[in-house]
């Protein structure tokens, strides 16, 4: 049984996904159904007093999907820290994707920063999740200090490039006593797949379903992607091999007669 | 009086609480975190929570994100 388990709590799903940048609210959830996800990330954000919108949440339910608040805007430990317990606040399980991202330009996550706002929330009783840049010994001392996961970036956020960070993922991998998932940077199905064909436990997918002109059929895809890419890492994947090796047998060629 | 709401100077009732000022505002306290001067204010404890002049109150909600 293939079973995938942050933090004592099981999963079916190994695709996750982020409700952000999408057109409208329906959008959103219907990509969020077709990716048969379990896991949802949010945001918090001020409530706009003036012009207070249809609440998001209300269509989500919270039986079926786990929310997952992140720290989103956090530039700080301290900003993150804060984020976190208004998340809790606001009525979420004390899960969180920890992310501090103080340049704007790359969004690339600060490790001194988010290491230490890591310690922090662990002792205040919360499942951490760190988003991190493919770092393998960053990756190691936050599962020393207790992470649920650990979260490399495939590529900066948005920038649906792909896995770039293939080599330090695979480090990651084969090191790593926790589940490992790739957030961000994936812009298709096939970079979901290569990720999970890799080895990693799951993905997490925002930009790709949210600016695709059709985000529920792109949830779908990348529905498949992941279940593809993860049954052919338990199927085990062929070696590369430089010299060729037929595929039909080498006896009985039909030849002329000598 | 006057008091601080998300960065803008906000006029309110005197001794207005914090359920008192969510309803105002129409804001479901199930959707809602607040913060009053920087400190996280549990939900049980907005109606016991009066606002005094001069108070900063942060509300934040869960909207999309990545």
């Amino acid at each position: 049984m293939d079973e995938f388990i942050i933090a004592n709590r099981r999963f079916r799903s190994r695709l996750m996904v982020g409700t952000g940048k999408f057109s409208s609210n329906e959008a959103m959830l219907e990509a969020m159904v077709a990716s048969g996800s379990d896991i949802v990330t949010v945001a918090l954000r001020r409530v706009d007093i003036d012009n207070p919108q249809d609440y998001m949440l209300k269509h989500i339910d919270r039986e079926r999907y786990l929310l997952l608040p992140n720290t989103s805007g956090a530039r700080d430990a301290e900003e993150a820290i804060r984020l976190a317990r208004l998340a809790r606040a606001a009525g979420c399980e004390p899960w969180i994707k920890l992310e501090v991202t103080p340049d704007p330009y790359y969004l690339l996550p600060d490790p001194i920063e988010t290491y230490k706002a890591a310690q922090i929330l662990i002792k205040d009783g919360f499942t951490v999740l760190p988003y991190i840049n493919a770092d393998p010994i960053l990756a190691k001392h936050l599962q020393e200090i207790g992470c649920a996961t650990v979260m490399p970036l495939g590529a900066p956020i948005g920038t649906n490039k792909g896995v770039k960070t293939r080599d330090n993922i695979a480090i990651i991998i084969e090191q790593a006593r926790v589940p490992v998932v790739v957030d961000a940077g994936l812009g298709a199905p096939s970079h979901a797949a290569e990720a999970m064909e890799m080895g990693a436990d799951a993905v997490l997918v925002n930009t790709a379903l949210a600016v695709s002109p059709n985000p529920r059929l792109m949830a779908a895809a990348f529905k498949k992607g992941v279940e593809a890419g993860r049954e052919a890492f338990l199927a085990g994947l062929g070696k590369k091999r430089k010299l060729a090796e037929a595929s039909s047998p080498l006896t009985g060629f039909l030849r002329e007669v000598k | 009086m006057q008091i601080f709401l998300n960065g803008q100077s906000k006029d309110i009732a005197a001794a207005l609480t914090l359920e008192g000022l969510l309803n105002t505002l129409k804001l479901e306290t199930a959707h809602v975190a607040v913060e009053l001067n920087q400190e996280i204010i549990t939900k049980s404890a907005f109606s016991a929570t009066s606002l005094k002049a001069g108070d900063k109150v942060e509300v934040v909600h869960f909207v999309g994100g990545g």
